[in-house]
């Protein structure tokens, strides 16, 4: 099962943080930052499973995490999981998000918490991995888009707000990305 | 962002126009959120951020209370409120605020409403019973997204007391036309069962149907249940085993449509998941598991090297073959599998391989055999995960022999870990491994010397344990276990109170073993009661221990028979104790209450006035008997009843008994003292002079801090004898493998050789007997090895004794040829088959004799010279040189001519004859080295014909001849290493053998085993001849003795160190000026000892053995003679010196 889902920048501003079992608001931030202290000091080339942050849980849990650019993608999850399963299953969430995001960075997440929320939630439900299809995923946010788009327009398009919010007068200009294994170019956004 | 505040209460109307204006709503309420976190990125200290997160939070706060604020806004709200508790800033005042959205507002607004709940509150919080109407409603409603929602928020929390209240519902969902439904349907009632196992129990059905399901999507959802229910009792479904076969076999093989695949794998997650089932299915249950051998077959074939996700796969089913009854061909390739993964250069592939070698070592040693050189390679590896994963492996591992090389890495890991997750982990384990280990030699070595205390405090320790209870009961276990295998050993050796310790650990511990019998322990600890030595002490732990333990029909007997047999002891105690056990034993309530399980820590309430006797005393009293007096009392009245005084007796012995204490481990000076205070001595006044000189120089460094530092590298001394996976079949293969690592041909980059002298420290004990040593000697690095104390086994008792080199560099073909040539059978056929092999050969039998490079040059040197080789000799049947036939003096001459230029310079002895035969002469010599003792054998070949008959001839007679009267443990077992050496120094009359190199460290090893090395060595003649020749025991100081060159200091802290003490007067030389300096020169330079120092009439003298442990020798002249006191760790050595001195003395 998975106990927590972390996204935080690579200077461990949480960007999307998602628990699955109860922990105190101020046990999560501890949680938030020491993952971000043992993630964050790894290289690139090192592997992508570090075994028991001391406060999620001891041996039987392990932090499998991803990084891109300027996010890291941290799953954490108990023995039941099959790691590089969940390995994948971080590039596929990734992935989804690129294609709903049209190019998916770091300020979609900041500004559209709530749609990522969603999406993640097609692909895991109360910890246990739902849909691993990232077709199909797509479909069920499409279909939540769709019903939003009926609702009268009363919310503007998403690309409308996108484009608002990367015209802001921000310190840095976003820049492209690689994700890994697909080779899809993915804009990203240097740190906040 | 400073007047968002003053904005928000301003433009309250303005919002509300904005309403109407669809567009610009939007964007004001997307730069409200970018306002907040354009403003946070601005920051520059944490404590601006708080300042202004406040301020947006009471900003929100206000907005969400007021009631014209519309639920869009609310949404927009809402959000904001969720990143501010992201970023850990509580904003609780907007949870009931959320649940409202998520009741009233649009589906739109529902669903920032449910994810704000979602995020918000938990399981338990008291808001959620709000939100119970809402989920019912929406469950009912048409809408299809409404309903996900309801479900998703339902699995990730609900109130367990509320379950009962929508399970109806849910449950209806499992038949619900659109897939996507029923897959949550089934999700959240999986996470139902979780909480609340019984409530769903009556929709089991329902679950089978899910797995029947004709979406594959809902299918594999409902595997997420099966998994959990069949960890938790496998028996209930093996039934679905044929089905879940079935399943696996269709996704494997394609059945299932593309939308399923993921880099064109069909449903990996699905597989994994199948695997993971099946595996816990079929473990342990033969007939389960041979159903699924076909498709794990198959998901192996299939699954193609070629993605991530094909690994994981992959992984599950390597997993999965070593947990289900094992299927030898299976196991085969899933070794292979486990290989591709550990030599994997994708480092997380390589994780994992060793996760499954972890997973699989305790099933195959032999698969980390085989990977041991990788295995070595990730220990030092950059990644710590890689480096823990590697300990944690070699934890699995850890045996008798390796601990504590495993030990040392881990603690030096743990020296550069700072991780304290890591730190407790392995702090445990090393406690555990290290812990007991350590604490058996201790109290074995230590014995009944040590203080009561320290075995008092270990049970204390053990039994309260450290802080988690998972760590204590392993180690309890560990030491469970690690004492019955000493008591199934020789518990006769023990101490008694470590006779103690273990009797009272198993009473307390031995059921946490599961599957060991009461009984069989109790029978354990009989045996401890039968035995001549154990004390009437530990004889009453042991049976206490055993009233612990007896449980069941065979204990009560056993208790019979002792308490018939124990029950007539002298021993009060016993007595009692033997009846407690019989009584205990019949009553297992009256047990239970007496000595309950686990109740070691408690506290016990002691009644230290005993009042719980006073009705018994006053009965006792009321029927006439006397009153209680105290000691004291009855003292005086027993004083004035006789008058007599006993006191002055009592104190004149101990007043001399503690001076002898004092004296006793104290430094010569002060015993020279404290003897000078015992009265005998008559010259008082020179003494305190010495004393006065000594106490300048050495007052300081001869305090009572012990120096220990010298001996350790020196007990822990080579050895190597490592299984390996290099064992070929082909003989020609075996031969090169092993050829490229022995030193000499190839010489293998130091690195590699390091690293595999680690990893044969390390794979000590593991694998089959068979195997042959993987490791070179290298006499670098001898320390590295360890040497075993006890000889295991048949193969190895001999090859460890001897140098190591013998077994460690032989190859496969030299032990062949070498027991051929044993066995006598033919050499010739055998030596004519590998001619080209022979050069190879006399190099290896070089190296592996000669470790040091004399022997080699030696060998080199000859070569050309004489006729290469035995075997060369006898595929050409050439003549030999000839014989020297001359029995005497000459021959002496002669043959000290043939020692090699090498030795030639270097002292040696006598060149005894050893034996002779009609065709063959042996001799010996000694020849001292710096660092070794060779021992030099001249065979001679004394007729007229060949080599070959010779061989052919002498041999049969000899074959199982090699016995030592002394030797026992040493012989039969010893063979190929030293006869593999004969053939190569069979170079007519040449000189060869090596023996006591290095590695030679405790005397008394050497008193035992160099006789017997050599017998068999010699083991061509026969047995009375060499015994006879080989009495030279006494006479082994003289070559292995060698000067210790320490400073005053060191030799004061070592003098403290050891505690054999040996005195005696020596006749000191007069013919000099000085005669203490006169008499040291001559022992110095006769016995090769160093004197340390010389203050006054008094020297400090020490030596070693080769390379072995030191005796310490202190003089005095006292009286016209010379008072030497020596002192070593090895109880004989200083006799055998003080013998050597005597001797030298005479003949000077």
């Amino acid at each position: 099962m998975i106990k927590a889902i972390l996204i935080f920048n690579n200077h461990g501003k949480p960007r999307l943080i998602r628990f699955y079992q109860y922990f105190a608001e101020d046990l999560q931030q501890q949680i938030i930052r020491e993952t971000f202290h043992l993630v964050s000091k790894r290289d690139d080339n090192v592997c992508n499973f570090l075994e028991g942050g001391s406060l999620i849980g001891g041996s039987d849990y392990k932090l499998i995490y991803r990084h891109y650019a300027t996010l890291y993608f941290v799953f954490c999850v108990d023995s039941s999981e099959s790691e590089l399963g969940i390995l994948d299953l971080i590039q596929v969430f990734v992935e989804t998000l690129d294609k709903c995001f049209e190019n998916v960075c770091e300020l979609d997440l900041i500004f559209h918490m709530d749609k990522v929320h969603y999406i993640l939630q097609e692909v895991v439900m109360g910890g246990m991995v739902l849909e691993t299809n990232m077709n199909e995923i797509v479909a069920q946010v499409e279909l939540q888009n769709r019903m939003e788009k009926s609702e009268g327009g009363l919310s503007a398009a998403p690309a409308r707000a996108v484009s608002a919010v990367k015209n802001m007068n921000l310190p840095e200009i976003p820049r492209n990305i690689n994700i890994g294994d697909i080779n899809i170019k993915v804009p990203s956004l240097s740190p906040f | 962002m400073s007047d968002v505040v003053e904005k928000t209460l301003t433009a309250l109307p303005s919002l509300l126009s904005l309403d109407s204006q669809p567009g610009s709503g939007k964007l004001s309420s997307t730069s409200k959120l970018g306002n907040l976190i354009r403003g946070i990125t601005e920051l520059t200290s944490k404590h601006e951020e708080e300042k202004l997160i406040q301020r947006e939070l009471s900003s929100i706060k206000e907005q969400v209370a007021s009631p014209n604020t519309s639920m869009r806004q609310m949404k927009e709200l809402m959000v904001r409120a969720i990143y501010c508790e992201m970023l850990g800033y509580e904003a609780s005042f907007s949870y009931i605020h959320a649940i409202k959205l998520a009741q009233q507002g649009t589906v739109l607004e529902k669903r920032v409403g449910y994810l704000a709940v979602s995020l918000f509150l938990n399981e338990s919080h008291e808001l959620l019973l709000l939100l119970v109407n809402t989920v019912l409603k929406d469950l009912q409603s048409t809408n299809l997204i409404e309903v996900c929602m309801a479900l998703t928020v339902v699995s990730q929390m609900f109130p367990k007391d509320m379950i009962p209240a929508i399970l109806p519902l849910v449950e209806e969902k499992l038949t619900h036309p659109k897939e996507i439904i029923r897959r949550k349907a089934v999700l959240a009632l999986y996470k139902f069962y979780l909480i609340a196992p019984n409530q769903v129990q009556h929709i089991h059905n329902k679950f089978r149907k899910a797995l029947c399901d004709k979406d594959p999507g809902v299918m594999t959802a409902s595997l997420h249940i099966y998994l959990q229910m069949i960890k938790e009792n496998p028996e209930g479904y093996k039934d679905l085993t044929a089905s879940f076969v079935t399943i696996l076999k269709q996704v494997v093989g394609g059945k299932l449509p593309m939308d399923f695949n993921y880099h064109s794998v069909p449903a990996p997650w699905l597989q994994i998941q199948l695997l993971r089932i099946l595996s816990l299915l079929g473990k342990d249950d033969q007939s389960t598991s041979e159903m699924m051998y076909e498709v794990l077959d198959e998901s192996l074939r299939r699954a193609e090297m070629n993605h991530n996700i094909t690994y994981a796969i992959l992984y599950e089913c390597v997993k999965s073959i070593y947990t289900i009854h094992p299927k030898a061909e299976l196991l085969e390739k899933a070794a292979k599998c486990i290989g591709n993964f550990v030599l994997s250069p994708k480092i997380n592939l390589k994780y994992l391989g060793l996760k499954a070698l972890t997973y699989v070592v305790q099933q195959d040693a032999n698969l980390a055999l085989q990977h041991q050189l990788t295995i070595i390679e990730c220990l030092d590896h950059s990644d710590l995960v890689i480096k823990r994963e590697t300990l944690e492996l070699l934890f699995r591992i850890t045996n008798a022999q390796n601990v504590t090389v495993i030990v040392e890495k881990m603690l030096e890991f743990l020296r550069l870990s700072k991780d304290d997750y890591t730190t407790i982990d392995l702090v445990g384990k090393v406690a555990e491994l290290w812990f007991i280990e350590t604490m058996n030699t201790v109290f074995s070595l230590g014995g009944d010397m040590m203080q009561p205390d320290i075995p008092n405090s270990f049970l204390r320790l053990l039994s309260e344990g450290f802080d988690s209870t998972e760590e204590d009961r392993q180690l309890r276990l560990f030491a469970v276990d690690s004492y019955v295998s000493l008591l199934q050993g020789e518990p006769g050796r023990l101490p008694q109170r470590f006779l103690q310790v273990i009797s009272w650990v198993l009473g307390e511990y031995s059921h946490l073993r599961e599957g060991l019998e009461p009984a069989t322990t109790l029978r354990l600890l009989a045996k401890l009661l039968d035995m001549k030595h154990t004390s009437s002490e530990t004889k009453s732990w042991v049976l206490l221990a055993m009233s612990k333990l007896c449980e069941g029909p065979d204990c009560v007997s056993l208790a019979q028979e002792l308490s018939e047999r124990h029950g007539g002891s002298l021993d009060t105690v016993l007595r009692q104790r033997v009846q407690e056990l019989r009584h205990l034993s019949e009553d297992a309530e009256l047990r239970a209450s007496v000595l309950p399980r686990d109740a070691a820590q408690e506290p016990l309430e002691v009644d230290s006035s005993l009042s719980f006797l006073d009705g018994f005393v006053s009965e006792a009293l009321s029927a006439g008997a006397a009153p209680y007096k105290p000691p004291h009392q009855r003292q005086e009245e027993l004083a004035q009843a006789k008058a007599l005084s006993l006191e002055p007796y009592g104190l004149s012995l101990p007043i001399s008994m503690s001076s002898c204490s004092l004296a006793d481990r104290q430094s010569p000076t002060l015993l020279s003292m404290s003897s000078g205070l015992s009265g005998n001595s008559t010259d008082l006044s020179h003494k305190g002079g010495s004393t006065t000189l000594k106490l300048d120089g050495v007052k300081r460094v001869w305090g009572k801090d012990g120096y220990l530092a010298q001996k350790e590298p020196v007990e822990e001394s080579a050895q190597v004898e490592v299984p390996s996976p290099l064992c070929s079949p082909s003989r020609q293969g075996g031969a090169d493998s092993t050829h490229s690592q022995t030193p000499t041909p190839t010489p293998t980059p130091e690195p590699e050789k390091e690293k595999q002298q680690l990893a044969s420290s390390l794979f000590v004990g593991l694998g089959s007997q068979s195997s042959v040593c993987l490791m070179g000697k290298s006499e670098q690095t001898p320390q590295r090895f360890r040497r075993k104390a006890k000889g295991q086994g048949s193969s190895s008792g001999a090859s460890e004794q001897i140098s190591n080199s013998h077994y460690s560099t032989q190859s496969t073909v030299d032990n062949l040829l070498c027991n051929n040539l044993l066995d006598s059978t033919v050499t010739s056929d055998l030596a004519v088959s590998t001619p080209e092999q022979t050069p190879q050969l006399s190099q290896e039998v070089a190296t592996t004799n000669g470790t040091c490079d004399a022997e080699q040059d030696l060998i080199e040197e000859t070569d050309p010279g004489n006729s290469p080789s035995l075997i060369r000799a006898n595929s050409t049947v050439t003549a030999d040189p000839p014989a020297h036939k001359d029995p005497d003096r000459p021959k002496d001459s002669c043959l000290s001519s043939h020692l090699p230029a090498e030795l030639a310079g270097l002292s040696h002895s006598e060149i005894i004859p050893l034996c002779s035969s009609q065709n063959l002469d042996l001799s010996a010599c000694h020849v001292q080295k710096e660092d070794a003792l060779l021992l030099v054998i001249f065979i001679e070949n004394s007729s007229d014909s060949d080599i070959e008959q010779i061989g052919g001839g002498e041999k049969p007679q000899c074959v199982g001849v090699p016995v030592f009267p002394d030797g026992e443990e040493a012989s039969g077992s010893r063979g190929a290493g030293w006869d593999g050496v004969l053939p190569a120094a069979f170079w007519g009359i040449s000189s060869h053998a090596v023996l006591l190199q290095t590695s030679i460290n405790q005397f008394h090893q050497v008193h035992c085993f160099l006789p017997s090395d050599l017998l068999l060595s010699m083991a061509l003649l026969t047995q009375s001849m060499l015994v006879s020749c080989f009495c030279l025991t006494s006479l082994l100081f003289l070559c292995l003795g060698r000067p210790l060159c320490v400073s005053t200091e060191e030799y004061g802290t070592l003098w403290l160190a050891f505690s054999q003490d040996t005195k005696q007067n020596l006749a000191l030389l007069n013919d000099g000026q000085d005669p203490l300096t006169a008499t040291l020169d001559v022992l110095k330079n006769k016995l090769q000892l160093h004197v340390v120092d010389i203050i006054g009439a008094e020297g400090i003298v020490a030596c070693r053995l080769l390379q072995g442990q030191p005796c310490l020798m202190h003089c005095r002249v006292h009286a016209g003679s010379l008072a030497v006191w020596l002192r070593s760790p090895v109880p004989d050595l200083p006799d055998c010196l003080l013998y050597h001195c005597q001797r030298a003395l005479q003949e000077h």
